[in-house]
């Protein structure tokens, strides 16, 4: 019953230039900003105009992003569509409360409240492609790329499904990105991204970005990595942050000498990186280890951009100047861990296995 | 896989009741709890009615002991109430006896306070401890606290109207698979001028009292709400000797591509969903003795579903009403509140009316049950469906 899961075609729209699949971060574009957005493929190659300008940017890049990876997977149709997403299209969340405040409840058109709505992403990839299967969004701030990618699992196990189209979303809005500011959660200096982990001051640089993967029970030439294990914590003291890292590794029968690369969720608080702290100088000293925020910046779903990442050095083998974060050079990688969370909660371990 | 998943434990506060007894009561005595908004300043006061809780944030924070520098928003606040009732109901004692996760629903998440203060923000530094509370994340998080659930499985799903369903049918697939021993699961809204000013601009609110399934329907209701349900394997029920209420049967999901609001004439999503919640309980049509309906009181919704039920059922359709006439339409906490409402029904054997019910649809010949009806049930089939098609089904069984 048990069957793999393989990840076997990818699109990533973020920070970087990283919708064209067979490139790999070729040229790094170092953002000096607190707020990066993405760098934008030409939507009308894959969208008619007329439609995408009705799309809100979150589900224009998701669309996109999908057709990217189910291109990829020579795929087009999938069983399943599991999105996660911290805020959904917010900028049309803003739109309509700025709306009902501004105009005292009048004037108000429907538009903007439709894709506030979380799972208008889902829904429309569903209308894009289709697609009449299993349908869910999970929107648990920096796990919900995580619960999408669990229950994408727990269904290619158990059979249930055999193709799943998993990904995360999430689009910068002015007034959120303002507010974050007003509560340090965004940093109060423009940063280099180069320099990230040398700001030592508080907040994250903001991002935004959407990242598709299809996985599925078979694997096929274009496959990417085997997903081997997800797992999330609502809540995981520093303290006990190595020992659960050990433990999860025990629970796939895997030793801390059994991993070639960590990918880490590093943004550059000073007041919590620490939490990687426990893994880059207690755990694994001895292994590489590479960031990713300071491309991508700081998201609910930006670890969907670290998955990317890691597939694509599971499958190229290669792994970019840009990303490294220690001086341990891995002469191949094969097994990969990553482990991210957000100023102290919804921590997420995931393990990644070269096919 | 083929293990059971048994509800052990229920919590809800709605506009008809603060627990399970006082829900139940104003369902069989047919009490509905819609009224005029009398906690939200809108413009639109006299222009819709809505299924609205008593008590004040205040208060609820009082209930749940909170310390006045808390940030709940109102979704977490009767989120919290309902979860731990559930857990109380459910007689667990210590959260970490067994692998226990929590899996909620919400659509409107901390809306409530950011549109209160989304100004006010900017400049005022008391109000600024609700920024971090608007993600839907956020109420979950709190609820997961208040049950002292840690360093453990804890998940948001946000689908619109169907959420709650989906919270439900996703703790019992990590029940059968063996992932946890425990799930929590369920959904919780609140009312918020953000729901009441979109729902009024699709044109599909009722300035009267709801009307599920009558020919003259107007629209809905909105309400707010919270309901939550112990799901616990079948080792967790035995090892603890557990009162079992009721059993997840079946679940489906599926999606409608239709469009993003409005559901297909004939109901594909809904009949597929209905389907294959039927194909995993391993159950017949004829197996099913009551449907508790999504039944929104829309023009769109209880055609299409209407005539979804008719293919799924053909000439044999069961006893069905929908409750929103009691509760209002709760969003994301729908599929919890009529979770609670159909176990209900199994463990007293009891079809609820179908309020407001005037006028027989044309399109149709299916009429929902109008009196209540008291007759032995085994298995109930609960549906929810959602803006971007997506459509939900559970069943729920009396035995394993």
């Amino acid at each position: 019953m048990n069957r793999n899961v393989y990840i076997n075609g990818i699109g990533s729209i973020s920070a970087q230039k990283t919708f064209e699949n067979n490139e790999f971060l070729n040229e790094f574009v170092d953002h000096e900003a607190q707020v990066i957005s993405v760098v934008n493929p030409n939507y009308k190659d894959y969208i008619p105009p007329a439609a995408a300008r009705r799309m809100a940017s979150g589900i224009k890049m998701s669309v996109v992003a999908s057709k990217i990876a189910l291109q990829e997977a020579g795929l087009e149709q999938v069983d399943a569509i599991i999105t996660g997403t911290g805020m959904g299209c917010v900028r049309d969340s803003e739109k309509f409360v700025s709306a009902i405040i501004d105009d005292d409840e009048q004037y108000l058109t429907p538009t903007s409240f439709i894709q506030s709505t979380h799972n208008t992403v889902g829904g429309q990839i569903a209308l894009e492609l289709q697609c009449k299967g299993y349908n869910f969004t999970y929107v648990h701030a920096s796990n919900s790329f995580e619960s999408a990618l669990i229950d994408a699992k727990l269904q290619l196990e158990l059979g249930e499904e055999h193709t799943i189209l998993v990904g995360g979303v999430d689009e910068l809005g002015e007034h959120t990105t303002a507010l974050h500011k007003i509560i340090n959660h965004i940093k109060p200096e423009i940063v280099k991204a180069s320099q990230l982990l040398q700001s030592k001051t508080e907040g994250a640089v903001f991002g935004e970005g959407a990242n598709f993967f299809v996985l599925s029970n078979e694997k096929q030439p274009s496959t990417y990595a085997e997903v081997l294990s997800v797992k999330i914590y609502n809540t995981l003291p520093k303290a006990e942050v190595a020992q659960a890292a050990i433990q999860f590794l025990k629970s796939n029968n895997l030793e801390v000498e059994d991993i070639d690369l960590v990918v880490l969720g590093n943004n550059g608080d000073v007041k919590f990186d620490s939490f990687y702290d426990e893994l880059i100088s207690k755990v694994f000293n001895n292994t590489q280890q590479v960031y990713y925020k300071h491309l991508c910046g700081e998201f609910n779903t930006a670890s969907s951009f670290g998955f990317w990442l890691a597939s694509k050095i599971l499958k190229t083998q290669i792994l970019p100047d840009c990303v490294k974060l220690n001086h341990v050079n891995s002469s191949a990688f094969k097994t990969v861990l990553l482990y991210n969370q957000y100023r102290g909660e919804n921590h997420s371990f995931t393990l990644l296995k070269q096919c | 896989m083929g293990k059971g998943v048994a509800i052990t434990g229920m919590g809800i506060i709605s506009a008809i009741g603060n627990n399970v007894a006082e829900n139940y009561q104003s369902l069989i005595e047919g009490k509905k709890g819609i009224t005029r908004v009398s906690k939200i300043k809108t413009n639109h006061v006299n222009d819709i009615m809505v299924g609205e809780i008593a008590f004040t944030n205040q208060e609820l924070e009082q209930q749940l002991g909170l310390s006045s520098n808390n940030n709940y928003s109102r979704t977490a606040l009767l989120g919290a109430i309902a979860a731990k009732q559930a857990i109380k109901n459910a007689g667990i004692i210590d959260i970490h006896a067994y692998r226990t996760g929590l899996v909620s629903a919400t659509s409107v998440g901390g809306m409530d306070m950011t549109e209160r203060y989304y100004y006010d923000y900017l400049e005022n530094k008391e109000t600024q401890k609700y920024i971090e509370g608007h993600h839907a994340g956020d109420s979950t998080q709190k609820i997961a606290e208040q049950l002292g659930i840690e360093q453990s499985f804890v998940t948001t799903i946000s689908t619109a109207c169907s959420s709650a369903a989906n919270a439900i049918m996703l703790g019992a697939r990590l029940i059968k698979s063996g992932q946890l021993d425990r799930v929590i699961v369920g959904g919780t809204d609140c009312l918020s001028k953000f729901t009441i000013n979109g729902f009024k601009t699709l044109m599909i609110l009722s300035d009267t009292y709801n009307a599920p399934f009558d020919e003259n329907r107007k629209g809905l209701n909105l309400g707010e709400a919270a309901a939550f349900l112990v799901l616990e394997s079948d080792a967790v029920v035995k090892a603890e000797n557990k009162e079992v209420l009721g059993y997840v049967k079946g679940y489906a999901n599926a999606n409608d591509a239709f469009h993003q609001t409005a559901s297909s004439d004939h109901g594909d999503g809904a009949t597929f969903a209905m389907e294959k919640a039927l194909k995993v309980a391993n159950y017949a049509p004829q197996d099913i003795d009551y449907i508790n309906a999504h039944g929104t009181a829309t023009g769109n919704n209880d055609l299409s579903e209407g005539r979804a039920i008719i293919r799924v059922f053909g000439n044999d359709v069961p006893d069905f009403s929908s409750t929103k006439a009691y509760t209002g339409h709760t969003l994301a906490a729908a599929g919890a509140i009529e979770a609670v409402y159909s176990v209900l029904a199994l463990q007293h054997n009891v079809v609820y009316p179908n309020l407001n019910f005037k006028t027989q649809m044309k399109e149709f010949s299916i009429k929902p049950q109008l009196n209540i009806k008291e007759k032995p049930l085994k298995n109930v089939m609960s549906n929810s469906f959602g803006f971007g098609g997506n459509c939900s089904t559970v069943i729920f069984s009396k035995e394993q």
